[in-house]
């Protein structure tokens, strides 16, 4: 008798070629936060692009952000907690429109949220139409659990880097940890090398 | 040390109540834990498939020695079989210990207030431990929320009142209460949590675990209570 978990069956078998490895498909939305969810009211919502130095790149207001030309990205997600949800909808700004003519000679970027959360990544994996600041899901307004009023929206990475709550990005010369990554999460993140803890 | 699956073999299953289980498991040189970690379950099927789901540990690291509490999902691809099926002896696959954020290091002195729904109270039972059988000192109160008696875990030992560690236990019935429990039957209040914020010395840091629906209302009325929003940490099971 095979006695690794004799009998058991599971479910139907997913499509494998849209499923990293180690993580299973689910219709749900699960929630992964660190802490509470903050309140974060539009009307005093700002969005700060910082550079290497500290300095105030650009600003934007909520009413300033609508403004942006907006896209509508439909994207598989990526959770380290092991779910995977296909096609989901997203209406947002490209994190490229934001950088737009920015001459920076940065590697990595801080996002940075209201409520202190951090996650770092590579400059590059925001740019090329990649990510994304997103306030709407699915056609409703992005509720505060998932990270509303906007989030960044990188399906590439798991979906920890997607910074809930996001308040800006601060342009980095060199890589460092965020809130996730410096309690033992990966630096990366890459669901397809399954890059979840720092030693993966 | 995280990217490696070991095996567990299933020691003993017991009862906690009509659906939940804790499962005892032995997993040969196990590194250890710290309470409130949690570890990943994986179940093969005979062709190879594989599904994985997490699972907190309910008591501090003891040698090899790992156990799970399991609430069953109707439906579930894995909870069900864990609670049900897996026999005595078998093995499933593990790896960890996983998160370092929602977990008690017993060397810390400041209070504490745990604050957990269901089976959200799996990974506090293992801090309610730890801090029983530390020398630490750090007051401890334990808010435990629960539909009615029938779904109670750890019935022996989380009883409500103070016991002789410091450790203080309050059950709070969302749709059922015992007949000697003189709190109506009813949602977490911010009357549930009246204090918690002015406890001598300072803030407790706050853990709070469960469902979804639980932790974001639990934590809301936290801050709402004055808890400063860093000094709570959660843990969502779905
Ligand atoms: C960090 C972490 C720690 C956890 N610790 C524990 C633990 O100690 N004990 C424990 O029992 N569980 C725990 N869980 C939840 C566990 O990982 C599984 O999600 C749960 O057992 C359901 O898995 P399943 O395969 O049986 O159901 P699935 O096949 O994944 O789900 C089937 C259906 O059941 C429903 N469902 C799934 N999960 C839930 C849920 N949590 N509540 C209500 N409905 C649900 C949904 O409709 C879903 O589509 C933890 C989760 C996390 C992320």
């Amino acid at each position: 008798m095979n006695t690794l978990s004799p009998g058991f069956h599971g479910h139907t078998r997913p499509r494998s070629d849209r499923l990293p490895p180690g993580q299973y498909p689910t219709e749900q939305f699960p929630v992964l936060s660190a802490g509470p969810t903050p309140e974060v009211p539009t009307s005093t919502w700002e969005f700060t692009l910082t550079g290497t130095e500290g300095e105030r790149l650009r600003t934007w207001d909520w009413a300033g952000f609508g403004d942006l030309p907006q896209e509508e990205p439909t994207v598989d997600i990526h959770c380290v907690t092991r779910w995977t949800k296909w096609d989901t909808s997203w209406r947002g700004v490209s994190v490229d429109v934001l950088l737009e003519g920015v001459d920076t000679s940065a590697s990595h970027v801080m996002a940075e949220s209201y409520g202190g959360y951090t996650t770092n990544l590579p400059l590059a994996d925001l740019t090329g139409g990649r990510a994304w600041i997103v306030h709407t899901f699915d056609g409703l307004p992005l509720p505060p659990e998932h990270g509303g009023p906007a989030r960044l929206l990188v399906p590439h990475l798991y979906f920890w880097k997607s910074a809930k709550w996001v308040s800006g990005l601060r342009l980095l010369d060199r890589d460092e940890p965020g809130f996730w990554e410096s309690v033992g999460y990966h630096m990366y993140g890459d669901p397809w090398r399954e890059q979840r803890n720092r030693s993966d | 040390m995280h990217g490696h699956w070991y095996f567990a073999r299933l020691a003993a299953r017991r009862e906690e109540n009509a659906t939940a289980r804790t499962l005892l498991f032995d997993v040969e040189k196990w590194p250890g834990h710290l309470p409130g970690q949690h570890v990943d379950v994986r179940l093969t099927a005979d062709d190879g498939y594989q599904a994985i789901r997490s699972y907190s540990l309910a008591a501090p690291a003891e040698g090899d020695r790992l156990e799970l509490g399991v609430q069953p999902v109707e439906g579930g691809e894995v909870s069900p079989y864990l609670a049900e099926q897996l026999p005595l002896d078998a093995y499933v696959e593990v790896r960890g210990p996983l998160g370092g954020w929602f977990v008690w290091r017993g060397e810390r002195t400041e209070p504490v207030l745990l604050l957990g729904g269901g089976s959200g109270i799996v990974p506090l039972r293992a801090m309610v431990r730890a801090r029983r059988s530390s020398a630490a000192r750090s007051p401890f109160l334990l808010l435990y929320a629960l539909r009615s008696p029938a779904e109670r875990w750890y019935a022996e030992e989380l009883r409500p009142g103070a016991d002789a560690d410091g450790v203080r236990t309050r059950l709070l019935y969302s749709r059922e209460a015992p007949a000697e429990e003189p709190r109506p039957a009813g949602r977490l209040t911010a009357a549930d949590l009246a204090g918690a914020a002015e406890v001598e010395g300072g803030p407790p840091l706050c853990y709070v675990c469960g469902p979804t629906g639980f932790v974001e209302h639990a934590a809301g009325l936290l801050v709402a209570a004055g808890v400063p929003p860093g000094r709570v940490r959660t843990e969502r099971f779905g």
